[in-house]
């Protein structure tokens, strides 16, 4: 932890609330502008402590978003954990909630569904960027990249509960094979 | 996913027969599926909507959930304000979205207090590695599911603005909104101009 004070919170929130509007197509999308602005401009965190981060969101139950949990947390304490989540889904939240309304009294539009159709690959694109900044950081052995290799194969082909993998990647790595 | 507006306001669709689900109820159900959600509600949510308590039909949630995806931000926790608010308003918004979101950030939180205490421990340090490795690789596996069906149609142009951003995000580690304020307006309005010319 760096700085509780109030100055600390205040740009958590501005932070935060801009990126939220930056998560097109999810919170996935956002990882590489939270990375930016986290790890290389304010250095709230290290790279590895980042992965860890993202590790420790994927690990728990949850939306994947409360990787912003985490990064508060360590910047602010228990009020930046609870500062950087509100901001990270409150303003898309209310957006949500009005559009919804618009959209129910307007008879059914056609322009959202071209919209979407024109947001899906930007979003691929930017979870793309996110899996390779995390596994710039996170596979630095052959070993640890072919764990990857072998998680993305079986989540892709089979039906197994993440948990179950994220927990074997877990022992493997306490087993001391990366 | 059809591109025609589907018949939203026929209202001869029989089930969902449930009844408009209370407060309470809005906050224990979607507590349960967060808690539920290891990587990933969006099933959970499925489930317990459509299958487990009827409150909406498929077609409805896949409807909800698309004006969900289409938004920016976290989309289960769209999904959980959109929800709630159609069946009790600001009241049912705020109780699905505390469910959703209260009881993983008390998890999450004490894992961050955990981690600030012994993240330099050498067994956790390894553990967490190990599980670094696999949370990249769920997160690639997401990323494949989305994208066969780019290639599958071939779309070149969406394949094209694919890369671009990648390689700006990714490779070359530019500010999003910087690259979001060009990439959104040419991919909206390549596809207006592609809807016309079809």
């Amino acid at each position: 932890m760096n700085d509780t004070g109030v100055g600390a919170l205040l740009t958590l929130a501005w932070t935060f609330g801009l990126m939220s509007l930056l998560a097109i197509g999810g919170a996935a999308a956002a990882i590489p502008e939270i990375h930016r602005v986290v790890v290389e401009l304010r250095h709230w965190m290290t790279d590895l402590q980042f992965a860890d981060a993202f590790a420790i969101a994927q690990l728990s139950p949850g939306p994947n978003v409360l990787i912003v949990t985490l990064i508060g947390y360590q910047v602010a304490g228990i009020a930046g954990a609870l500062v950087a989540t509100l901001a990270m889904c409150v303003p898309t939240a209310t957006l949500a909630y009005f559009v919804n309304r618009l959209l129910a009294r307007s008879s059914h539009s056609r322009w959202p569904s071209v919209i979407q159709a024109a947001l899906v690959p930007l979003s691929i694109g930017l979870m793309s960027a996110s899996g390779l900044i995390l596994a710039l950081t996170a596979d630095r052995s052959l070993a640890a990249a072919m764990i990857t290799a072998m998680t993305a194969l079986l989540a892709s082909t089979t039906r197994l509960n993440p948990l179950w993998l994220l927990l074997a990647g877990g022992c493997l790595g306490f087993a001391g094979v990366l | 996913m059809a591109l025609d507006s589907p018949p939203a306001a026929v209202p001869a669709a029989a089930p969902p027969a449930a009844a408009a689900p209370q407060l309470l109820e809005l906050f224990v159900a979607f507590a349960k599926m967060s808690l539920a959600g290891f990587g990933g509600v969006l099933v959970w949510a499925r489930r317990s909507i459509v299958e487990q308590h009827r409150w909406m039909t498929a077609d409805e949630f896949n409807e909800t959930f698309a004006l969900c995806h289409f938004l920016p931000g976290p989309n289960v926790v769209n999904l959980s304000v959109v929800f709630g608010s159609r069946f009790r308003g600001i009241p049912g918004a705020i109780a699905a979205f505390v469910g959703l979101l209260g009881p993983p950030v008390v998890i999450v939180t004490i894992l961050a207090a955990l981690y600030a205490r012994y993240g330099e421990f050498d067994a956790l340090r390894r553990a967490l590695a190990g599980v670094s490795c696999v949370a990249v690789g769920l997160l690639f596996a997401v990323i494949f599911k989305m994208l066969m069906p780019l290639v599958r149609k071939r779309d070149p142009i969406a394949l094209v603005l694919l890369a671009g951003v990648f390689v700006a995000v990714g490779l070359l580690r530019q500010p999003m909104p910087v690259v979001l304020a060009v990439a959104i307006p040419v991919s909206i309005g390549l596809a207006f101009a592609r809807r016309r010319a079809a």
